[in-house]
């Protein structure tokens, strides 16, 4: 059974997403998506100062059969991408809500509003499931 | 839609939790069982057990079954002795490719045919329209399971498990015993397989398969045996070159596209496709199957177009990251003027073309005398 891990905020495309302080929303895939996507062997991040919509495709990540997009679940600014995934991307296998994060946003509006648009961890457990 | 098949040992598989199964040519099958990239490790530095009995398996038998089976397929049917095997093709009149398979010589009037799980139909009918007086066509696929022992450690593994172990180890590559004794369980016992590596592959009785394969799981532990799925299988066959029908072949590319003309015996006698074939040979081929290496960063995969000075000059047939040497590597069908070593063309990943080079194949090959690995070039 994959972990879902409270006080975290959900998308329906299974990132994950979390207040970092100020206005910055930081991103990855959840557990239960790197465990459907097997070992993962390569992270297409986005540019650092690029602008992204919620819903919007943003990256990709792949694993040595398949090819999965990442969409982004706020919109905002990318401020950081983990550039320790370009050598080692299975780090997201390994530790989806943690060293495996993917990229920080910074929301335009209220950080607390642009989370409250995606799913609770309960919410996303009953998707899953 | 209907209803998935499923191998003699698919209640099996729910003994791993990590096992996922997928559609695979109309089969539930088993994708991996607890990871691709340490199922690829174990067979090519251990052992992998894989459940292949999707795989079809027919009987051709009768006094005309060589003659036919000469007819029908590109390799020379003539040059097997009683207990060998060969790869071979079934192609149409256009010279493209009905099937890939293994033709065994069981006797001089007795064949096996093994064929791809999603041909299997198709193959039947095609061989069937065929068939002549005095020979008949026979689908066993349902009675028939098929297990494969792949990888170094594959011959010592199956030494523990049958009587006669010297025969095993002397069983030369492409040669098959009748009636071994595995587990205790009648087997055919080929020196075949899909992986790159040394290997067996065992034909049993559906009935049979579960015991062989909880025995073999048992006595390979110790060796590092572990079962193997779909996944693995296809990266290590793509690592070793060898084609996968629906990707690499179809009904449209022939086997000298693909590189497989060492399996097409032209001066054996008439066979269908042979004309077609001729023809291209003479007027050389328009396209080629090649290895790719991506220069930019990104992974190839099935489909994406293959660009070169002119446009577009094909697509990519499999590419996947290697796990043995983890580059970006592809196979690629494509117009034949690009296929010389180091030419640069692009390939379109997903709307962005990104540079890559024609690079030798197999992109993995292993040494006989390094039991531990392979040469990697």
């Amino acid at each position: 059974m994959s972990e879902v891990r409270d006080g975290l905020f959900y998308s329906e495309e299974h990132e994950w997403a979390s207040a970092a302080g100020g206005q910055v929303v930081r991103i990855g895939i959840t557990d239960h998506a790197q465990c459907q996507l097997g070992d993962i062997v390569f992270v297409e991040l986005p540019q650092p100062g690029s602008s992204v919509n919620a819903g919007e495709s943003v990256g990709s990540i792949e694993s040595v059969k398949t090819v999965s997009e990442m969409y982004a679940p706020v919109s905002g600014k990318v401020v950081r991408v983990n550039e320790s995934l370009l050598d080692q991307p299975e780090i997201v296998n390994g530790d989806p809500y943690g060293a495996g994060w993917i990229m920080e946003v910074e929301v335009e509006g209220d950080v607390d509003t642009a989370l409250g648009k995606l799913l609770t961890a309960d919410r996303y457990r009953e998707l899953i499931e | 839609m209907s209803e998935l098949l499923r191998t003699p040992l698919y209640d099996l598989y729910r003994e791993f939790p990590d096992a996922r199964c997928i559609d695979f040519g109309g089969w539930d099958m088993p994708v991996q069982f607890s990871g691709i990239q340490r199922e690829h490790e174990a067979v090519r530095t251990k052992a992998g057990l894989f459940d292949v009995s999707h795989m079809g398996e027919f009987a051709v038998e009768g006094p005309g079954a060589a003659a036919f089976l000469q007819r029908m397929t590109t390799n020379d049917v003539d040059r097997l002795v009683n207990g060998q095997a060969q790869y071979s093709l079934i192609c149409n009149p256009d010279g493209g490719v009905v099937d890939d398979l293994l033709v065994y010589k069981r006797a001089g009037d007795r064949f096996m045919l093994v064929v791809n799980a999603s041909n299997t139909g198709k193959d039947f009918e095609w061989l069937g329209k065929h068939l002549p007086d005095g020979v008949t066509l026979n689908d066993r696929s349902r009675e028939v399971a098929l297990l494969a022992v792949q990888g170094p450690h594959a011959e010592r593994i199956l030494a523990r498990v049958t009587p006669e172990p010297e025969l095993l180890s002397g069983l030369q590559p492409f040669r098959f015993l009748e009636g071994a004794d595995i587990c205790g369980r009648k087997a055919i016992v080929s020196r075949t397989g899909y992986t790159g590596e040394d290997g067996f592959e065992l034909y049993v009785d559906a009935s049979d398969a579960a015991t062989v394969w909880r025995e073999l799981l048992g006595a390979g532990e110790a060796d590092g045996l572990v079962p193997v799925g779909l996944g693995a299988r296809d990266t290590l066959r793509f690592e070793a070159r060898l084609p996968l029908y629906g990707q690499e072949l179809s009904d449209t590319i022939s086997p000298l596209e693909a590189g497989l003309g060492a399996f097409v015996k032209l001066d054996k006698g008439d066979f269908v496709g042979r004309e077609a074939l001729i023809r291209q040979k003479a007027e050389g081929l328009k396209r080629k199957l090649v290895g790719i290496e991506m220069a930019d960063r990104g992974i190839p995969r099935a489909l994406y177009p293959v660009y070169g000075a002119d446009g577009r000059i094909g697509e990519v047939t499999t590419g996947t990251q290697s796990p043995t040497l983890k580059r970006n590597l592809g196979l690629a069908l494509i117009d034949a003027r690009y296929a010389g070593l180091d030419t640069e063309i692009e390939v379109d990943i997903r709307g962005k073309r990104l540079k890559a080079r024609v690079v030798p194949t197999p992109f993995y090959r292993r040494t006989k005398q390094d039991e531990g690995g392979g040469k990697v070039r």
